[in-house]
């Protein structure tokens, strides 16, 4: 019989803060600029230069810590990581080894077993590294330090999760926690959320751990759960032909789903890491630890709850609506604004999820104000437009975030409510159509939706369709 | 003929910057110029810091002529003297004449407006080469000034050049210099001590009325007391570090080489300023160090550490030493002997931490993004190391070998962890000696200054040389260094006064009392200062 | 007790240190590190158990810069001084296989 596998998974996820400036210098960490254009000579790497830490970055990372119920170390050090790479202009790291800023927590995640903690080793805070692009025309790597001394935090996991599911349970509990913290976007695609995987796999029931592997480079949860899949094939493969795993690193190639090591002579892995002279502990009180702890938001779990409570939505609805922080926002500030949870919620669940599929758009890309979508509930309560015109309305809010009142009176939108111009249309529509007419008085009930369509359509969309229906039966 | 030959003094391909530019034009065409001023150069040449300030303010001496002087005192002595690796002759004349006019419009009055300085080439000067020493930062010409530097600016200082040191401040004669070795003005057979031996020699020699230096294990203090002038080690963290290229980042400390204590505690005055860009600087409320230039000793509790008295202690040194302390003893201090305890196990804790620090610190002089870059390589890691290999000399070679060791897998607790206890252990040691004494006296160094060549053929017996100074940077404690007197042979014995954190205040004092009753201790070759000048412009051949 | 530096041991820290040493030079680096060594075992005379190791001299602690931007675009100053440039980049030998 063959022998029966587990998977043992660990990660290291490195979260980029949302912080303005870098860890230890005062520039920007805004995408999009020229290469280089935000450096300074702290983060290349001038001589003489020396780094400053950005309380932010601490104050960020003690959030994430505690709402990640980990313990807060109360006088925390920096470490130098010392290699050579172009990435890295100083050819060491600022990075925490030996006093990291938070230790032992967990977080709660949802599997098919039912809930099952996650255990937190570590979280640390770190600068991240430069971007290298290859240049084909000349052969030769160029250097943008645009993201050197971005600020990071590494949060290593225990080796608690057992398959991909749990994995990218995992990172998704992540993600919300530190949404919701609003200390980072946690983009994978771009990069703010990167997960580096540690996977052994072991006989069943065996109780030491497997030689494991780093598995770098995985893009998307996707590529995560593809990676893991192969990697564990991989081990058991070369376990089962009588081979053993070698620990290294490995880049994982998601257009071939496959990986390589990352090998080479030149990488002793020895990152002779000591306490970096030109940094200060950090000294965290418990009044600090108070402080951040009264500012943590409200998290899903709680939110859902509420939702329930207050508002009385469906399951499927608050799954929805609390899935991101920036909708839960949105639907919160929208129905403080207007009263009206259940509309705030139809117009989010419905519309929004139709053009945020049909843009291929995440919710943290929603750009429109909850004033606006206020205001465009209110017109179709007012009756100032039907749902049709509100439809189109919605469309330039989701793109453009235009003010739906301006706009309608702009374009002359607004349902006509006038009875006499209304009755006048109507009147041409039965002169216009005598065998509608006709169709209707001997009965056929379905005729007369065909006439409202062409009375609708004569209106250009702006009457009600209540008082059109209403008319044509009493003109009829 | 004589410029092709300075050319050769020059770093490594240096392009002709703006820096350098004007190097040994002469400032004036017309000689005769030269000898009606002579009388007046020597004059000037004679003063103190804080004296030509003065005269300045007084409107007797003009900041241009202040210039003038020492650019000729430097083409009559720099030949033989070396103290310089970048002279920036133009800007220093163009400076002297923005500040003059600061000076007479009243914006600038404090103790060193108009004063010519010489800079210790690992602080970065915006826009003039600043090498360390070091082929690797052959051109690199700095982004920004350093914070002290900045601070002198601000002071109204006029800055001549950037003075030669040992190559990454890693040696203690300045022999490890990839631009040449700066000879002692006592007698250029001898070395000038080092790190900072050109920033020491520029001030013996009069190639600049004061320099600012770095200490990391007495590179400020040794060729302060080599050279017979004055050189002080503030408390760690008093000087901003911003801008100064790290070699040890945990002991590294700017302070001054000056002519006297006045000056001494003029010039800290100007550059301790609490700078938010260093992490590691203090704010501190006590800086005003001119307060106390005051003549008095009496009560002032003085220990001598019999460990510093030890072998391997030269006997004119110690005769030195010992006077000096009974000079004080005489003016009204209380001097006694005392253990000190742990002084030999000073010098393999300073060693491995600047070592380990330094391998790190060094790591970004790579051919990426300044300095130095090997012609042929193949690949990344053979340019990184052909690069490193060609750039750095066999002191710092040594020094980032010995490092990257310490704190390599499997040794960083038995040494570099090691260390640091140590380090806490010296600290303690020196806590308990002041708790006792307001300041500790002793020699700076075992010997005078050894003969060129002497200290280079064994690393082992350099670093012993170091033994009285490093404690003091571990513990980060102020040290001074002044003349006590000469040897059989003419050259200076330099006393150190250590004072516990923060107490620059009592040392200065101290100091200054005893350089009072000392009375001047006078300059290399005083008698034939007049002549040299005159020698310079003969030999320009006007 | 005397260190002996092993050729392997050279090689390694020359890779750790990117530094390529001649022939002669390790031999000497040998020499001088095993007695820089040697020197060092001294610490171990003493006796430091329970002692805190101190990499700061003073309790100097929290110091921070608040989340501001302060610096504008300084890439020219940035790359003023690079060996390779191109494009507004530094230019170094490939990295990538």
């Amino acid at each position: 019989m063959a022998k029966q596998y587990e998977t043992v998974i660990g990660l290291e996820v490195h979260v980029e803060l949302a912080t303005k400036t870098k860890i230890f210098c005062g520039c920007s960490t805004a995408f999009g600029a020229e290469p280089n254009a935000h450096t300074c000579p702290v983060c290349t790497g001038m001589p003489g230069s020396l780094p400053v830490l950005n309380k932010q970055v601490v104050e960020y990372a003690m959030a994430v810590g505690i709402a990640a119920n980990c313990e807060i170390t109360r006088v925390c050090k920096f470490d130098r990581k010392n290699y050579f790479y172009p990435d890295n202009p100083q050819n060491y790291q600022i990075s925490q080894l030996y006093l990291p800023i938070c230790r032992n927590g967990y977080v709660e995640i949802e599997t098919a077993d039912g809930k099952k903690r996650v255990g937190i080793h570590e979280i640390h805070m770190e600068e991240d590294a430069g971007k290298l692009i290859h240049d084909e025309w000349e052969d030769c790597t160029l250097v943008d330090y645009n993201r050197s001394g971005v600020p990071l935090i590494e949060i290593v996991s225990e080796p608690d999760m057992r398959s991909a599911e749990e994995v990218i349970a995992y990172l998704e509990k992540l993600r919300l926690i530190i949404q919701y913290l609003g200390a980072s976007d946690c983009k994978l695609q771009e990069g703010s959320m990167r997960a580096d995987v540690n996977l052994s796999v072991r006989e069943v029931g065996a109780e030491k751990f497997g030689t494991r592997t780093e598995m770098k480079n995985l893009n998307s949860f996707r590529a995560i759960a593809r990676a893991i899949e192969g990697e564990k094939e991989r081990q058991i493969e070369l376990l089962e032909s009588g081979q053993a795993v070698v620990q290294e690193t490995r880049r994982w190639d998601d257009a071939k789903e496959e990986s390589y090591a990352m090998r080479s002579k030149e990488d002793a892995q020895d990152y002779r890491y000591f306490p970096d002279p030109d940094l200060v502990p950090v000294h965290i009180s418990e009044e600090w630890i108070e402080r951040v702890k009264k500012a943590q938001p409200e998290f899903r779990d709680e939110k859902m709850a509420r939702y329930k409570q207050e508002f009385d939505l469906p399951d499927y609805d608050i799954d929805i609506l609390t899935g991101t922080k920036h909708m839960a926002d949105l639907f919160e500030q929208t129905v403080a604004l207007c009263g009206q949870p259940k509309k705030v919620s139809n117009w989010l669940m419905v519309e929004t999820m139709r053009l945020l599929k049909e843009q291929e758009m995440e919710p943290e890309d929603i750009r429109f104000s909850p004033e606006n979508l206020a205001k465009l509930i209110g017109l179709v309560e007012s009756r100032a437009i039907n749902g049709t015109v509100a439809k189109e309305v919605f469309e330039k809010i989701f793109d453009e975030d235009i003010d739906p009142e301006q706009y309608v009176e702009e374009n002359g939108l607004k349902t006509v409510n006038d009875e006499g111009a209304l009755r006048k249309t109507v009147e041409d529509i039965i002169a216009s159509n005598p065998q509608s007419v006709e169709d209707y008085r001997n009965g056929k009930e379905k005729a007369i939706g065909f006439l409202v369509g062409q009375t609708m359509k004569a209106m250009k969309g702006k009457a009600d369709p209540g008082m059109v229906n209403k008319l044509l039966k009493e003109l009829l | 003929m004589r410029r092709e030959k300075r050319t050769a003094c020059l770093p490594y391909r240096v392009p002709l910057t703006k820096a350098c530019r004007g190097y040994w034009l002469p400032t004036h065409g017309n000689g005769d110029q030269w000898t009606d001023m002579e009388e007046k150069t020597v004059d000037i040449l004679k003063y103190t810091a804080v004296e030509l300030a003065e005269k300045i303010k007084a409107k007797e001496v003009t900041v241009k002529e202040a210039v003038e002087a020492v650019f000729a005192r430097i083409e009559a002595k720099e030949e033989s003297l070396h103290c310089y690796v970048t002279l920036d002759k133009e800007g220093a004349f163009q400076r002297a004449e923005e500040v003059q006019k600061k000076i007479d419009a009243g914006e600038l009055t404090g103790r060193l407006a108009g004063v010519p300085v010489a800079i210790k080439d690992n602080m970065c000067t915006e826009g003039m080469l600043t090498t360390c020493s070091s082929k690797i930062l052959g051109n690199f010409l700095p982004t920004f000034s350093a914070e002290a530097v900045r601070n002198l600016e601000k002071a109204g200082a006029v800055i001549l050049g950037k003075t030669n040191m040992d190559e990454f401040a890693m040696g203690s004669t300045t022999e490890t210099s990839a631009y040449g070795v700066t000879r002692n003005p006592w007698n250029t057979e001898h070395v000038p001590g080092g790190s900072s031996g050109g920033s020491a020699a520029a001030v013996a020699g009069e190639e600049c009325y004061f320099a600012l230096g770095s200490d990391t294990g007495g590179s400020i203090r040794q060729p302060a007391g080599y050279c017979g002038v004055v050189g002080m080690k503030p408390t760690y963290g008093t000087v901003s570090r911003y801008g100064l290229i790290a070699y040890g980042s945990s002991l590294d400390q700017i302070g001054p080489l000056c002519k006297d204590v006045t000056d001494c505690a003029a010039i800290l005055e100007a550059i301790s300023t609490h700078d938010p860009k260093d992490s590691t600087s203090i704010s501190r409320e006590d800086t005003d160090f001119t307060k106390a230039l005051v003549e008095d000793v009496r009560g002032m509790r003085i220990g001598i550490p019999r460990d510093y008295f030890g072998e391997g202690l030269d006997s004119e040194v110690r005769e030195a030493v010992l006077a000096a302390a009974e000079t004080l003893k005489e003016k009204g201090a209380v001097v006694e002997e005392f253990d000190l305890s742990l002084v030999e196990y000073a010098i393999p804790t300073y060693y491995t931490i600047a070592a380990a620090e330094a391998s790190s610190n060094l790591e970004r002089f790579d051919g990426i993004k300044y300095g130095y870059r090997t012609e042929s390589f193949e690949g990344l890691h053979n340019m990184y190391k052909k690069t490193r290999s060609e750039g750095f000399g066999p002191e710092v070679k040594r020094r980032i070998m010995l490092g990257s060791f310490v704190l390599s897998s499997g040794y960083y607790d038995a040494y570099y962890l090691k260390a640091l206890k140590v380090k806490a252990l010296i600290k303690k040691a020196f806590d308990d000696a002041f708790a006792k004494y307001n300041v500790i006296l002793g020699p700076v160094a075992p010997t005078t200054a050894p003969r060129l060549g002497e200290s280079l053929s064994d690393p082992m017996k350099m670093y012993l040389g170091d033994i009285y100074t490093i404690s003091i940077n571990l513990a980060g404690l102020p040290g001074i260094c002044l003349p006590c007197g000469k040897d059989s042979r003419g050259l200076p014995i330099g006393l150190q006064l250590i004072g516990d954190c923060f107490q620059e205040k009592k040392l200065i004092q101290t100091a200054y009392t005893y350089e009072c009753a000392r009375g001047k201790f006078g300059v290399p070759d005083a008698e034939n200062r007049g002549k040299a000048v005159q020698k310079t412009e003969e030999s320009e051949g006007r | 007790m005397a260190n002996i530096i092993s050729d392997e041991t050279i090689e390694y820290v020359g890779i750790l240190a990117k530094l390529e040493l001649s022939g002669e030079e390790k031999e000497q680096a040998k020499k001088d590190m095993g007695s820089m060594l040697d020197y060092i075992d001294k610490l171990s005379e003493l006796d430091t158990d329970g002692v805190e190791p101190m990499s700061h001299v003073f309790p100097v602690e929290n110091v921070f810069r608040e989340d501001i931007v302060t610096n504008g675009d300084e890439r020219e100053a940035v790359l003023k001084n690079a060996p390779g440039e191109k494009d507004g980049m530094f230019a170094v030998p490939r990295t990538f296989d």
